[in-house]
């Protein structure tokens, strides 16, 4: 009948995920929530690694020379995906929630996202990987 | 009213708790910061220098080697612990079950705590060239 939010169906329970329909809106949440934890978890270990520079300066350039192979930089472009993504659509959610009245576009907000996420993130991957293949030849 | 309720964009504005309410513009706000310093941070680490060279070493005498530069990051490192913690505090309260939610946010917040510290220590105790 509408796509939208049935109070009975919270997406904020795991068990509806399955059964609710929000369109695009809950999956722009449910990318929002999943890359933010994702995004929260390596900030975690960045803060203690940064720490390390002056408490363990070897076991940084330890960490740091795992960042820089090939399966580091793999993991570093899935966070740039993360970050870059939580940052634009969280610019999506702040125009909506500072002027509800632009709400009616969230549809053509949520396709500016991924525009936007593919223009820039597509060159930004190309330019983590390429060591990797350099490396090779 | 059911706008507010039922709004398709992030967490309604909460009208019950000052608290929330409080918490709701403190994420708002710092991700508006942080828009401008993670991405610029990511850039900078991935695109503008590779990974590769940035040894502790160098870290101390480029990166860090100016009071601008680690004072930025200082206030990077504020608007990621209010926008993180903040964020993951909301996430716990949806799924974690009220037994051991308190429990649970009283670790969340000791982990920013320690954040806050080995963070705020490098960047002030790390010697300049």
């Amino acid at each position: 009948m509408t796509q939208g939010s049935s109070p009975l169906a919270s997406p904020q329970k795991l068990r509806n995920y399955p059964s609710y329909r929000g369109g695009e809106g809950m999956v722009a949440w449910a990318f929002h929530r999943i890359s933010g934890i994702g995004v929260w978890a390596f900030i975690v270990l960045h803060v203690f690694d940064i720490w390390l520079i002056g408490a363990n300066p070897a076991l940084y350039d330890a960490l740091g020379e795992f960042y820089s192979s090939a399966p580091g930089r793999v993991m570093e472009t899935l966070l740039g995906a993360a970050l870059f993504y939580h940052a634009l659509n969280g610019m999506r959610i702040v125009v909506m929630d500072f002027w509800p009245a632009l709400t009616i576009y969230h549809r053509g907000l949520w396709r500016a996202v991924w525009v936007t996420f593919f223009t820039f993130g597509l060159p930004g991957a190309y330019i983590i990987l390429k060591p990797i293949w350099e490396m090779a030849a | 009213m059911s706008a507010q309720k039922y709004s398709i964009s992030g967490r309604p504005r909460p009208t019950g708790s000052r608290v929330d309410l409080y918490v709701w513009w403190a994420v708002r706000i710092s991700s508006l910061a942080l828009f401008v310093l993670a991405l610029a941070h990511f850039s900078m680490t991935h695109f503008v220098f590779d990974p590769g060279i940035q040894s502790a070493e160098w870290v101390r005498q480029t990166r860090w080697n100016s009071i601008t530069l680690r004072v930025l990051d200082w206030g990077m490192l504020m608007a990621v612990l209010v926008h993180g913690f903040l964020g993951m505090r909301t996430v716990m309260q949806d799924y974690v079950p009220s037994r051991i939610r308190q429990a649970s946010l009283i670790g969340l917040y000791a982990i920013a705590l320690l954040l806050f510290v080995l963070g705020t220590q490098v960047v002030v105790t790390l010697p300049m060239d």
